[in-house]
């Protein structure tokens, strides 16, 4: 079933002119773009199935600008979808037909780096890699590497919670976020967080990491950064079955080696990478493992030695050891490669973000071919094996009447897969409106309106960014009502918002 | 907290949103209870019933190799600790019981305490606190309705992160009946790196050091006066992994401290035993009022010297981020002094007097209360679990 956006307000598309000018009071200059062309590259994300251009860009420099823009638009009850660089895969920044999509890359500016207490002080739309690279003349790094870090920006990894390959050691964007300054909707300006690591009060800062960009507008983010380690070495094993590979891990976690990354990839996915990028897969196996450690060099070497061990006992079939950075990079470059792998195999392909329990892996795999054989469409599993996140790429053709349905059909089959075994809709990717209608697949009806209700603590008006992680919107008056004995609110000295 | 006789005791999730709802309808406030370990924290609390949360004990789910753990809420903190180390694994933010802080004999704290009050010990600055560590928990809201929030597997991002929210909301938002935490190996070995002499600003350098180092340095305090070491100042340096790593981590410290007075290193159960002690900051005795201060590390000396503090009133965790002060003067200088210094300072332990005066919690500036008062109306609508406490 195709995903429904909010129908547009009518009376506000009447007032668009009306609208682009008072945006032109607050942003001037080319800030405020209208017309037709302009607003052309803002009409989706990498959610690229879905495309609506917005009703008009507005591109702020300074807090206060979005602070004056989200006033009006509250004001005037006007919608805003928050934009980071587009690189969401579950369309978190698809704009509204009669939504101001306010875009954040002219916050491009590192404001501080405090090597002292290991911080860095950015605008939201500074680039991911962007900051690892300011620090690392001093051996520093920022430890969430989502594999669009070159391109995704630190704001939409605030909003989405972004992870990579390096999330079961070192975390998501979450953990490693110790501040923000925010801009609710009513245009007000708050910070949350700061240089410290405790905060005392509500975790608001854990609530706002995560929300999709529908909680309020970051304009500043403190991260913390870590200390690039020694080294990092890389073991690549292949197995003749899923079940080795899976057991493998199982075995290095218990052994109590918590990997850098631990990246699993079924024989479809080693046949397309290495058929793309040729370093030395081998293709007789069922399952290739990369297991990267990092650390001091002595550390390395040690547990190099013990997952070797480990992956013998479970029936590994070869084992490389990477002894360089060539080396190592190379055993990365076909994993790293998936995605425009696949891209070869078919004409789209459609990634899939569920995590599952590990021990559920092999189960997982096999219904997933089953499903693959039953929509006749071509499937490949990558995996965050240290962590239990699955990629299945579906391939498809979107030209091909059908395809595109039955891919999705045959995606939300995974992701409801993924929740029968106990796990999640997403594990980095966000819900957007991609997962949006199969929410209620995890929560219940009071566990959704418990979020909802959220979102009305800091959006009462429902006007930044709707349509998104919530399959049925409520009103934040229907859904505050609670039915009291007598028709009395007790405790009359307590204030109410 | 101090309470009425009145208590309630639900056992099963149902029973339990029955008695939140029952009292909402006899406009009823009521003081969620755990073990009891943190009752002497915040404004004695008079006027509500107590809900005891002890029923909601045991293990639920415990997989190791899935580095998850799901028990119920109020399942003692000892017995998730002694679970989790007969399997090799441990809560890897290190969480205390507050017991022993306040003359309590220890083993009441449960783990729903823990999460409730955000609890985290001297492995917090290398591997994060109480929340993130929370993966998933049920819970019984302020409207007596029952919900969850988070997941039960270590990576996820479906929905908002009400987990976060749990953490630290000191009994505010929901009763939490099951809490689902992510697990992690326990380090074979462990071993703390000792330098004796050090003033405060160079110890408050050493540590940044060590910290930008390779070193992955696991803990770092300082202790201004140190009874054991004739009143001399001790830095310590927590290293824990594998016997090889450690070697070659341990020599990347000995470069940074070579000038310096280097004691023999500890290991073991004395090494557990000290930061077992700067968890609860023991060395700074029960007499006095007790305050913890989170601030940027770099700025950390300045609260003592705002306050003129002598050696034996301060401690420093968190490599300076943390610290606890023993001082029996004005709140509101002592506040002042911390937010100079770009942080905030929470009253752990006082006479009740000043509690009655003092709030725990460091205020708010207005924008962010008002926001934190509309979140916690999204709870409790009514207010039920607002005991005054906080």
């Amino acid at each position: 079933m195709p995903i429904l956006m909010p129908e547009p307000d009518s009376h506000v598309l009447a007032r668009r002119s009306e609208i682009v000018s008072a945006l032109r009071t607050i942003v001037p200059g080319e800030g405020v773009v209208d017309h037709p062309d302009g607003l052309k590259p803002y009409e989706t994300d990498a959610f690229t199935a879905y495309r609506q251009p917005p009703m008009v860009v507005v591109l702020p420099e300074t807090t206060r600008q979005v602070a004056a823009v989200l006033r009006w638009c509250h004001d005037n009850a006007v919608k805003v979808v928050p934009r980071g660089s587009g690189t969401s895969l579950s369309g978190g920044a698809l704009p509204l037909a009669d939504a101001v999509l306010m875009g954040m890359a002219k916050f491009n500016r590192i404001l501080e780096i405090d090597y002292d207490d290991r911080f860095a002080v950015v605008q939201p739309g500074v680039t991911n890699l962007a900051v690892s690279q300011a620090v690392e003349d001093r051996g520093f790094y920022y430890a969430p590497d989502p594999s669009s870090q070159i391109a995704c920006s630190i704001g939409g990894n605030v909003a989405e919670n972004a992870g990579g390959v390096h999330c079961l050691k070192y975390g998501l964007t979450t953990n490693n976020v110790l501040g923000v300054e925010l801009v609710l909707m009513s245009g007000e300006i708050i910070r949350l967080g700061g240089r410290h690591l405790d905060c005392g009060g509500l975790d608001l800062l854990g609530v706002v990491v995560g929300s999709e960009g529908l909680l309020g507008v970051v304009t500043e983010v403190t991260v913390r950064i870590l200390p690039r380690p020694e080294t990092a070495r890389a073991l690549l094993i292949g197995f003749a079955t899923i079940g080795g590979a899976a057991q493998c891990v199982a075995d290095v976690i218990a052994a109590g080696i918590i990997p850098a990354g631990m990246e699993l990839m079924d024989r479809p996915a080693v046949h397309a990478a290495e058929a793309f990028v040729k370093v030395g897969y081998p293709l007789d196996v069922d399952a290739l493992l990369i297991v990267e450690l990092d650390g001091c060099a002595a550390e390395c070497e040690d547990l190099i030695a013990q997952v070797e061990g480990i992956a013998r006992a479970n029936g590994a079939v070869s084992v490389r050891i990477s002894h360089n950075e060539e080396e190592r990079l190379a055993f990365w470059a076909g994993r790293k490669a998936a995605f425009p792998a696949a891209g070869r195999l078919a004409a789209d392909f459609y990634c899939m973000d569920g995590t599952i329990p590990r021990r559920r892996l092999p189960d997982v795999l096999q219904e997933i071919r089953a499903l693959s054989e039953r929509y006749g469409l071509g499937v490949i599993n990558v995996f965050h094996a240290g962590d239990g996140n699955l990629h299945p790429l579906i391939l498809y053709d979107a030209n091909v009447p059908g395809e595109l349905e039955r891919a999705e059909a045959f995606g939300s089959d995974i992701l409801r897969l993924c929740v029968r075994v106990g796990g999640v809709l997403t594990g980095e990717h966000g819900v957007g409106i991609e997962k949006r209608d199969l929410m209620p697949e995890m929560f219940g009806e009071d566990d959704l309106k418990q979020q909802e209700r959220v979102k009305c603590a800091f959006d009462p008006a429902q006007l930044l960014n709707p349509g998104k992680v919530f399959p049925t919107l409520h009103r934040c008056a229907e859904l505050g009502r609670m039915h009291v004995h007598g028709g009395k609110l007790p405790f009359p000295d307590l204030p109410r918002f | 907290m101090e309470t009425g006789t009145k208590s309630v005791k639900p056992t099963r999730a149902d029973e339990l949103a029955d008695a939140i709802a029952s009292a909402a309808r006899s406009s009823e406030r009521l003081a969620i209870r755990g073990g009891g370990s943190k009752d002497d924290i915040g404004r004695p609390v008079r006027a509500a019933a107590v809900l005891d949360m002890t029923g909601f004990a045991g293990v639920i789910d415990y997989d190791p190799p899935e580095l998850v753990l799901t028990v119920g809420a109020a399942t003692p903190l000892c017995e998730v600790d002694a679970l989790l180390a007969s399997r090799g694994q441990a809560l890897a933010f290190e969480p205390f019981d507050h017991g022993p802080i306040f003359g309590r004999a220890p083993g009441a704290a449960t783990i729903g305490g823990v999460i409730a009050a955000g609890v985290a010990g001297p492995r917090r600055l290398s591997q994060g606190a109480a929340r993130d560590h929370l993966l998933g928990f049920e819970a019984v809201s302020g409207r007596g309705e029952r919900f969850v929030g988070g997941g039960k597997v270590v990576k996820n991002v479906t929905g908002y992160d009400l987990p976060k929210l749990m953490t630290g909301s000191w009994g505010r938002l929901a009763a939490l009946t099951q809490v689902t935490l992510k697990v992690l190996p326990r380090a074979p070995m462990q071993l703390t790196k000792l330098v004796a002499g050090l003033e405060i600003p160079a110890a408050l350098r050493l540590m940044a050091k060590a910290m930008g180092s390779k070193a992955e340095v696991k803990a770092a305090a300082h202790i201004p006066w140190s009874a054991k070491h004739d009143g001399r100042s001790v830095t310590a340096l927590l290293l824990a992994g594998f016997p090889a790593s450690l070697e070659a981590r341990g020599r990347m410290i000995d470069a940074l401290i070579d000038t310096q007075e280097r004691l023999e290193p500890m290991e073991d159960a004395e090494c557990a035993a000290f930061w077992h002690d700067m968890a609860v900051a023991a060395s700074l005795g029960r007499a006095r009022p007790l305050w913890r201060i989170s601030v940027p590390a770099s700025r950390a000396a300045m609260i003592g010297e705002a306050l003129q503090l002598a050696p034996q009133d301060q401690l420093f965790d968190w490599a300076g981020g943390l610290v606890w002060i023993a001082y029996e003067g004005d709140a509101v200088r002592m506040r002042a002094a911390a937010e100079a210094a770009g942080g905030q300072a929470m009253l752990v332990r006082a006479p009740t007097a000043m509690r009655e005066n003092v709030p725990a919690l460091h205020p708010r500036l207005p924008g962010v209360a008002a926001l934190e008062e509309r979140v916690r109306r999204a709870f409790d609508p009514l207010g039920i679990f607002e005991t005054g406490r906080f």
